[in-house]
């Protein structure tokens, strides 16, 4: 790596910067530790566990039931996704079949909960690169989906409406209409979001070439979800492996093959349309029946390992049960999509200037308890 | 590939590797330690395999034998999964595993993780520190004898 | 005289801490005591310092964002730096690794400041209570809290409820009688 001053003369020298733990455009408490010269990034080390909470541990002394509910505090912005991963392995595991009623709401609420997700990584983009104005836009909207949510649910952020066997609730009779309604409303809204923010010279300036993953980068880091989608590689899990009722719904995997940080966030904005044609395949067409079935007040599994994917906000999200046929699990992994994106982050941001650092965390999108677990 | 047909591919191309039963969710192989490394130059280099994606690692600790880890590929290309599975020797002098770091880069974060909460030393690592838990903290809470009475409340 | 003291009045609002008397030269005395202009100050300015670490921080931004506003109530600037900062917002777990980072920035804040501790992690350690190697049972373990928020996470209408708690608690004060909240601070307890 060179400095970038052409007079030879100038001796620079590298020194360290922790960006962290507690800074306002690192997503939460993540502390990087820059060795830098001038502004140019050598190496980037990221220091973990500010918010490492011993999930797994907890796991194993909890039963599959109580689990559901840790994992709302894991990636908290895709709540739904991680209690499904959990309730799907746990139900395949146990040969448990839902009715369709519950695989049309599951799926709803996915959606739902994923552009709830996107909006507020959308806002915070662009506050990190400096426009407050997205802030406002995206949290007006995502209070509609709040709304939503809490009506059903009762709760706007950590659901905890799957439980294994189906839901906790049935929908409340207000819940179709109010979501056709924001439909309807963002649809209007994104493209207000495209013209704020999308064609914005300095934006697309701030994110066009900087962090540049390449296909084989991709899948060597074990990149996924919209970051990987956005350098070309097909790993949506929706479609790869459907679960719920995603073999039942038409919908485009949104792949940009250039992979630099504008591609990931225009992969985030396309996915937002196609979540919402999801939700609005499924809405009108839920089947009647029973919104849970009966399992054992106490869930056991039978000895063995399971494996679940779903496809979270952020990428793979993967939930690994080792059972030896007692109440709790004896070993719980969470594969949490944001800890192997993190790991390409040295890696890409090599020759960067620091707030390319931030532009490049932020099209990453990162949840940092998802990471720590 | 169908599960049948790697099992028979991989038993073709190498001894010793023994499967798991057959109502398991994957296939699943268990290699000895020392043909680890070979096993995955194999898995992700041969054309019909492919197995370029390891979507998870997770350390175990098979108490009171061995510790152990379990490695979750998948082929980009193929779509097909493969679950490795390797133990070391005692668990409490033998933890040693060989890196695959090198082979598969997400790893090299994944092994940090798994040597921090488990303990396992991972052999050829290039960078082999505490990932989560600060470098003065003792032992490895995710083993099973693990006890910390300062900072657990154990219901 | 008569009709210059009614406009004095609609400029005032009521929770002004004083009387105006107009000297008679155009000029105005204000009459209060010390006590109450202070703390009347103190409360509508509060600048908050976000130390949001996980979920709860996302009901703090819902509460700064376009529906709830908590600009409304003079806690608009958010500064990242303690320095400038008079109330520090923990929002979510504080672990053994965090620890002696959050003392730190307390630490750094100058006098008087003010600590709300949002949500069941920052009061007690909330879920991860049992069995949790790396959490703190309670932001109060490290530092000396104002403002107790409930709820996991709690609704941005507790935060705000909460703020409004603090402004009350820092218009009863004494300012002679003061203390550094953190003198005789027991972490242990």
């Amino acid at each position: 790596m060179t400095t970038t001053d052409t007079n030879t003369e100038l001796k620079t020298q590298e020194y360290l910067i922790n960006m962290g733990p507690q800074h306002p455009a690192a997503h939460g408490v993540l502390r990087l530790i820059l060795t830098v010269d001038g502004e140019i990034i050598h190496k980037v080390d990221p220091d973990l566990g500010y918010i490492h909470r011993s999930i797994e541990k907890m796991c194993e002394r909890d039963t599959y039931k109580q689990i559901v509910h840790l994992t709302d505090r894991l990636d908290y912005l895709s709540s739904h996704m991680n209690n499904e991963a959990v309730c799907l392995a746990v139900e395949n595991a146990m040969g448990i079949e839902v009715p369709e009623r519950v695989k049309y709401i599951r799926t709803i609420m996915d959606e739902l909960t994923r552009l709830a997700s996107h909006q507020l990584w959308w806002g915070v983009m662009g506050m990190d690169i400096g426009a407050l104005t997205t802030f406002m836009y995206a949290f007006r909207d995502r209070e509609m989906i709040n709304d939503i949510m809490e009506e059903t649910v009762g709760a706007r952020l950590t659901m905890n409406y799957n439980i294994p066997g189906g839901l906790m609730f049935d929908i409340h009779p207000n819940f179709q209409r109010r979501v056709k309604e924001f439909i309807k409303h963002f649809r209007k809204a994104l493209p207000e979001y495209n013209t704020l923010l999308s064609g914005n010279i300095i934006f697309k300036k701030r994110l066009q070439g900087i962090g540049y993953i390449s296909k084989e980068d991709a899948v060597a880091y074990g990149v996924s979800g919209p970051s990987a989608r956005g350098s070309g590689i097909s790993c949506d899990v929706r479609k790869i492996h459907p679960y719920s009722a995603y073999d039942k719904v038409e919908f485009n995997e949104v792949l940009i093959e250039g992979g630099d940080s504008y591609d990931r966030y225009m992969v985030r904005m396309k996915e937002m349309e196609e979540s919402m044609n999801i939700i609005e395949q499924l809405i009108d067409n839920i089947p009647e029946g029973d919104y849970q079935v009966k399992t054992p007040a106490l869930i056991k599994l039978p000895k063995g390992e399971y494996y679940q994917k779903v496809e979270s906000a952020r990428g793979e999200f993967g939930v690994f049960i080792i059972s030896d046929g007692k109440k709790s699990p004896y070993r719980l992994k969470f594969r949490s999509p944001g800890f192997s994106n993190l790991s390409i982050l040295d890696k890409i941001s090599r020759g960067h200037k620091i707030a390319d650092l931030v532009a490049i965390m932020s099209s990453l999108d990162f949840v940092i308890p998802d990471i720590d677990r | 590939m169908t599960r049948t047909e790697l099992q028979s591919f991989l038993s073709s191309k190498m001894e010793g590797l023994e499967f798991g039963e057959e109502t398991t969710q994957y296939l699943t192989v268990t290699a000895p330690k020392e043909k680890l490394r070979e096993l995955m130059f194999l898995l992700k280099d041969t054309e019909e395999l492919a197995f370029d994606y390891m979507f998870s690692l997770t350390a175990v600790d098979w108490f009171p034998k061995s510790l152990g880890v379990i490695y979750h590929l998948e082929s980009t290309k193929f779509r097909h999964i493969l679950v490795v599975h390797v133990n070391t020797g005692n668990r409490e002098d033998d933890v040693t595993i060989d890196t695959v770091s090198d082979i598969y880069p997400t790893a090299h974060f994944h092994e940090r993780e798994a040597y921090d909460l488990m303990g396992i030393i991972f052999d050829g690592h290039s960078d082999l520190r505490r990932l989560f838990l600060t470098d003065d903290w003792v032992g490895h809470p995710l083993r099973k004898d693990y006890v910390d009475e300062a900072n657990m409340i154990v219901k | 005289m008569g009709v210059e003291k009614e406009v004095k009045k609609e400029v005032l609002k009521d929770d002004f801490p004083g009387q105006v008397i107009p000297a008679g030269n155009g000029g105005n005395i204000v009459v209060g005591v010390l006590d109450k202009i202070i703390n009347w100050g103190r409360s509508n300015s509060l600048w908050p310092l976000y130390f949001g670490t996980s979920c709860c921080a996302i009901e703090m931004m819902q509460t700064g964002a376009a529906r709830h506003d908590w600009s409304r109530f003079g806690f608009e600037v958010a500064r990242p730096t303690p320095r400038q900062a008079d109330v520090i917002v923990i929002a979510g777990t504080i672990t053994n690794k965090m620890a002696p980072a959050l003392r730190k920035l307390y630490d750094q804040m100058a006098e008087p400041k003010y600590v709300v501790a949002m949500g069941a992690c920052a009061i007690s350690g909330g879920p991860f209570y049992y069995n949790s190697y790396s959490v703190v049972r309670g932001a109060d373990h490290v530092i000396p809290v104002d403002v107790y928020v409930p709820g996991c996470p709690p609704r941005p209408e507790s935060l705000l409820d909460a703020m409004i708690k603090l402004q009350k608690k820092i218009r009863s004060t004494k300012n002679s009688e003061r203390v550094n909240p953190i003198e005789g601070f027991d972490e242990g307890k």
